[in-house]
């Protein structure tokens, strides 16, 4: 069960040192090393990436959420297509999903031009494909569970009985 | 004209932390390990309830033990959470924060001469509480080889068996003890054979890292001569809501009422639409802001005993309390750490007796902060080795 409490750490903040992980839990610091090279070997854990407000950045980055529609075939099923799509370093995530359509496309990019001929002549052309629907991302407000924006200050009196 | 001040009031000795205050004002880099209230805002659900009552305009009184709503809901919370059966309409009475629920009860309960015992190191307010009720203190001290729990024979050195009334106050602020069903049975079987009437400020009951909490009052014959306090403020992280509750008998609760009805009318409503929102559905945001303070607590007991400080391993309520080493009154440490390295913490004095010679740390501070803090009592503590 400790790779489960050290996952739950990791996914809170990616960049705990193992020694305080190790305090926060009852488990020794290479417990807790094993546990991440457990986690990371099985693939459970495949990546630490940063959590970036991108507003707070001057260079522009665009980023589009893209809904697509697919026609199946015979010969051509669901991982068929995301396996073609998801090759594209555009692509950020892929999600098949339920309801009115059928992936979910994360697409990121320098310039909304770049996005939509990205869109334009390589996703839209896949013959399975028969629909997209491009949403670009004004304004994100949270992302992977943290709020985005400048935080509250702590109001509380410096000591309080 | 000057005021009179009442015999009361003059008793009172001003509150000790105040001093504390004003050292912190000169620094701008202070992190503080002194603040004894959550530090996460209150579940938004719980907020949101708050925010949809007053768009609705039910800001009027409520009925003066509170909403009926609410003491049902209270009513089933606490049976749920710790098997106590209280009646909604007549044993349950809801008051501005657990703070009012325990003055009421000193009001209803003391009279003047009588003796109340506190455990000690406690919570500042019982001792004034009981001055303001014209009572007599008794403190009786715990230790730290009990690990702070209140014992018969720490009962029986101070005298308690001539009190009228005992307060306790498990998980407990600010040594962060708890009192098991194991060592409570013997406190209970105390109050029976000296006839003591029992106030049970249980406020920090969720906030329980070891085992269950369990209340004074579900012993056997413990229901009738024991009041039980909760509230919102710490579970809940709901302090600047200003709501609790006592659980009683009913005619006790019917005095507490008396009392409330003349002085305060109603608790806040809009809090009350809060807390119900709150009992309705945030038991997982309670759940996860205890796993918080879990994790919180092993990092700062490992931190001090790496860094060579005695400290007992506090189980409930969100602080810690280590011993000072050698060279230091608990004072000279707290004011020190303060001035030289920015840390704030609260000298154990404070809290009463078996208080001297500890601080008391509170981890309701995010996890970057308790680093950095607990870094430089580190290094404070190494400069002065
Ligand atoms: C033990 C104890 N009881 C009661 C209170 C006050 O609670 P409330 O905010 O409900 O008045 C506190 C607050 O610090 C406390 O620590």
């Amino acid at each position: 069960m400790s790779e489960r409490e050290v996952l739950e750490l990791l996914r809170e903040n990616a960049r705990y040192s193992t020694a305080d992980i190790a305090r926060m839990t009852d488990l020794e610091e290479d417990e807790v090393e094993a546990a991440i090279e457990e986690l990371e070997a099985t693939g459970v854990v495949c990546g630490y990436q940063a959590v970036v407000d991108w507003d707070k950045l001057e260079d522009e980055r665009v980023r589009a959420e893209v809904e697509l529609n697919v026609r199946l075939d015979r010969e051509t099923g669901y991982d068929d297509i995301s396996q073609r799509l998801a090759r594209f370093p555009q692509v950020k995530a892929l999600r098949l999903v339920s309801g009115d359509y059928d992936f979910d496309m994360e697409v990121e990019g320098d310039s909304i031009r770049e996005v939509s001929q990205f869109i334009s002549e390589k996703v839209a052309p896949v013959p399975e494909i028969t629909q997209t629907v491009t949403h670009y991302v004004m304004t994100s407000y949270k992302e992977n569970g943290i709020e985005l924006g400048d935080g509250e200050d702590d109001e509380r009196l410096s000591f309080s009985p | 004209m000057t005021f009179e001040l009442s015999d009361r009031v003059q008793t009172v000795p001003p509150s000790g932390i105040r001093r504390f205050f004003e050292i912190a004002e000169e620094r701008d880099d202070v992190i503080s390990l002194g603040v004894g209230e959550p530090d996460f805002a209150t579940p938004w659900a719980a907020r949101d309830a708050a925010i949809t009552s007053l768009e609705q305009g039910k800001t009027s009184y409520t009925a003066n033990r509170g909403r009926r709503d609410l003491r049902e809901a209270i009513a089933d919370y606490v049976a749920d959470r710790f098997d106590l059966g209280y009646d909604p309409d007549e044993e349950i009475i809801v008051t501005a924060g657990a703070s009012e629920a325990v003055d009421l009860a000193f009001r209803a309960f003391v009279d003047p001469g009588d003796t109340v015992a506190i455990a000690q190191p406690s919570y500042i307010s019982y001792e004034p509480g009981v001055i303001f009720a014209g009572g007599e203190v008794l403190p009786v001290s715990t230790d730290e080889e009990d690990d702070f729990r209140l014992t018969v024979e720490g009962l029986e050195e101070a005298g308690a068996d001539e009190a009228d009334m005992l307060v306790l106050c498990y998980p407990n602020n600010p040594t962060g003890a708890i009192m098991p069903a194991e060592d409570l049975e013997p406190i209970a079987e105390f109050a029976r054979e000296h006839d003591l009437m029992v106030l049970s400020d249980e406020i920090y009951a969720e906030l329980t890292y070891d085992g269950e909490h369990t209340s004074i009052a579900t012993f056997e014959g413990m229901r009738e001569r024991t009041i039980v306090f909760n509230g919102f403020s710490k579970a809940h992280a709901m302090t600047g809501l200003r709501l609790g509750y006592a659980l009683g008998p009913a005619d006790a609760i019917a005095a507490m009422n008396k009392i409330h009805q003349y002085t305060m009318l109603s608790a806040p409503t809009t809090a009350q639409y809060a807390a119900l929102e709150a009992l309705d559905s945030c038991e997982s945001d309670v759940r996860e802001m205890v796993s918080q303070y879990d994790r919180r607590r092993q990092f700062v007991l490992s931190r001090f005993r790496e860094i060579g400080m005695d400290v007992f391993e506090a189980k409930g309520a969100f602080y810690c309390f280590p011993e000072v080493p050698e060279g230091f009154t608990a004072e000279e440490f707290a004011e020190e750490v303060l001035r030289e390295q920015g840390v704030a913490v609260v000298p154990g004095d404070v809290f009463g007796a078996g208080g001297d010679g500890h601080l008391r740390i509170s981890y309701a501070t995010g996890l970057e902060d308790l680093r950095e803090a607990l870094a430089r009592i580190e290094a404070f503590v190494d400069d002065h080795a």
